[in-house]
């Protein structure tokens, strides 16, 4: 026994305190308490405070403050200990990888072109060399002699991270691409200009724009989550040591049944079936 | 009370009656009123001292790191590789601010010479209505219409995207056309009748005692009505970002697109952390700085047009 007889005794009684008090907040469930500070990737903030406010919902005695701030403000608030849980849409970087991630859902980009566009599919260097200002033609493409207008998101958006990542590797996005700075306003831009080409995110695709396949792989929920459609990104939800207590049962509910349907309702790819 | 007070025909009994009492009274109001009106004002001062310190406590730090001349000629706008230069930004104000004025300034003022000595009063009175209605139309509108009009009629003419100086330039060229029609409608209106009349009995037609005598005896208040619609161009953001492109490259012609200033803080101000966003804050005290001289230029010219009369 850790502890002397003396402090059982007194750990029993306060333990017994506890509940007592537990029993005559309003709330029946026997909720946890403490708080949750998820600090990180503006593309998660919308999807983290869903599930957050469902979170407390179900706990009352539990407070979750989600913030934005970016995938790497989130993960070295989680180093420093300044936030819990720190959210980030990109992979981790291999000096980050002494952190436990969790992947709570997947989100697809679609590259998209105004539905007249004869293009169908575009290759991923096609693509780079689109966006790095070399390939201005459609013509160079299989399609009609036309300018091609590229769209892009501004400077520090996670669409854009992903993309610059995955598509772009060591190149840049040149400065001649228009930017636009929504998800809505590239996909209104696409929608408006027959020759212009754009990325969002695969939830935002509707029929005003057409997704093209990508080496070959037409984006859906599918194949993004069979990993054959490569411009993917995951949600992942940081930690500095594999979660326990609160943070456990947060992250727990957010991979179960009721926090993936709402990932689903979001516009993303739960990662477990909650069927 | 206030009203048997006015009335002069009040006798003078009655009036040393109610001098007793009331009079305290009022005098506890008109002591409560300047201090009311006081704590108003300051609340406008302290807002606005409050603002300038923020945005330049703000945005300071990233000028003296980058260097106040490179901060505003260097070409390259790349955050993530920590470069700031937003000279492409200020040509990019510049240009679409100028374009408009040019497409803007001349119609606007044809109108006001239009209403003040052609049109007549009925054409006047829904004329003016019409010209209300403009300015009412909120900002956004603006830029819907741009994009789903502008875009698709200049890219038939031109080729290319659409985006550019010159679709940012249509735009706020008839956001401005109101307060530039109206200030130098009321410049022109108030040239004195005998202007004209003297201009015209010395044996001048209409169009020359207006080229002549009344556009330069209105001139200072036409001339701030020019500044009022450059400020209002200048500090112009949501219609301009859906239709101007935003692309930080330097503009070579009227169908580049472009990024203004304004723009370049609201596009990137939902991501931006550390010197990136300092660096936004500091293109608004740029802005800051540029539209503070515009005002105090128009103010100069109102002077002036109240000195020379």
């Amino acid at each position: 026994m850790l502890f002397p007889r003396k402090f059982q005794s007194l750990a029993v009684v306060s333990t017994l305190c506890v509940l007592l008090v537990a029993g005559c907040s309003r709330n029946p469930s026997p909720a946890e308490q403490g708080s949750i500070t998820i600090v990180g990737s503006t593309s998660v903030q919308p999807v983290s405070e869903v599930l957050a406010e469902k979170f407390m919902q179900l706990h009352p005695g539990v407070r979750i403050n989600v913030q934005g701030g970016g995938s790497t403000a989130g993960i070295t608030s989680v180093q420093s200990g300044a936030a819990e849980i720190g959210a980030s849409s990109r992979e981790l970087k291999s000096s980050e990888k002494n952190l436990h991630e969790t992947v709570i859902a997947l989100d697809g980009i679609a590259v998209v072109v105004h539905p007249r566009n004869p293009v169908s599919s575009i290759s991923l260097g096609d693509i780079r060399r689109i966006y790095a200002g070399q390939v201005t033609n459609w013509s160079e493409l299989g399609g009609p002699d036309a300018q091609i207008t590229a769209v892009t998101r501004e400077a520090g958006s996670g669409t854009r991270g992903a993309f610059e990542e995955i598509v772009m590797g060591a190149d840049k996005i040149a400065d001649s691409v228009i930017v636009q700075d929504s998800t809505g306003a590239v996909r209104t831009t696409v929608s408006q200009d027959p020759n212009a080409i754009g990325y969002i995110s695969l939830a935002s695709v509707n029929q005003e724009v057409k997704p093209l396949a990508f080496e070959g792989v037409m984006p859906s929920p599918q194949t993004v989550r069979a990993g054959t459609y490569r411009v993917s990104r995951p949600f992942i939800y940081v930690t500095k040591e594999p979660p326990t207590g609160l943070v456990k049962a947060y992250i727990d509910f957010v991979l179960g049944p009721d926090g993936q349907r709402i990932v689903e309702a979001e516009g993303l790819i739960p990662v477990r079936s909650h069927e | 009370m206030p009203a048997s007070i006015s009335h002069p025909a009040t006798s003078k009994a009655k009036l040393q009656a109610l001098r007793k009492k009331p009079v305290r009274k009022y005098l506890s109001l008109e002591m409560a009123v300047p201090g009311v009106f006081l704590l108003s004002a300051s609340i406008v001062m302290a807002a606005v001292a409050v603002i300038s310190l923020f945005v330049f406590r703000s945005g300071i730090p990233l000028i003296q790191k980058v260097g106040l001349v490179s901060f505003l000629t260097g070409r390259t706008w790349d955050p993530s590789a920590g470069i700031y230069g937003i000279l492409p930004m200020l040509t990019g104000s510049l240009l679409v601010t100028i374009t408009a004025l040019v497409l803007g300034v001349p119609v606007a003022l044809a109108g006001a010479v239009f209403l003040s000595e052609f049109a007549p009063i009925t054409v006047a009175v829904v004329l003016r209505r019409c010209i209300e209605l403009l300015a009412g139309i909120p900002s956004v509108v603006y830029g819907f219409f741009g994009v789903i009009v502008l875009l698709p009629l200049l890219r038939q003419i031109f080729g290319g995207s659409g985006f550019s100086v010159l679709a940012g330039a249509i735009v706020l060229a008839i956001m401005i056309l109101p307060t530039v029609l109206s200030v130098s409608l009321e410049a022109i209106k108030t040239v004195p009748q005998e202007y004209r009349e003297g201009s015209l009995a010395l044996g001048a037609t209409h169009w020359q005692t207006i080229k002549g005598v009344v556009l330069p005896a209105a001139r200072s208040g036409i001339f701030a009505s020019f500044i009022l619609g450059m400020g209002r161009a200048l500090g112009e953001t949501m219609a301009v970002i859906m239709v101007v492109g935003n692309t930080t490259r330097m503009p070579r012609s009227l169908l580049d697109p472009v990024r203004t200033l304004t723009a370049n803080v609201v596009i990137e101000m939902k991501y931006a952390t550390g010197d990136h966003q300092q660096a936004l804050f500091a293109t608004g005290i740029v802005l800051f700085l540029f539209i503070m001289a515009l005002n105090f230029a128009a103010r100069l010219t109102f002077a002036n047009s109240r000195r020379s009369k």
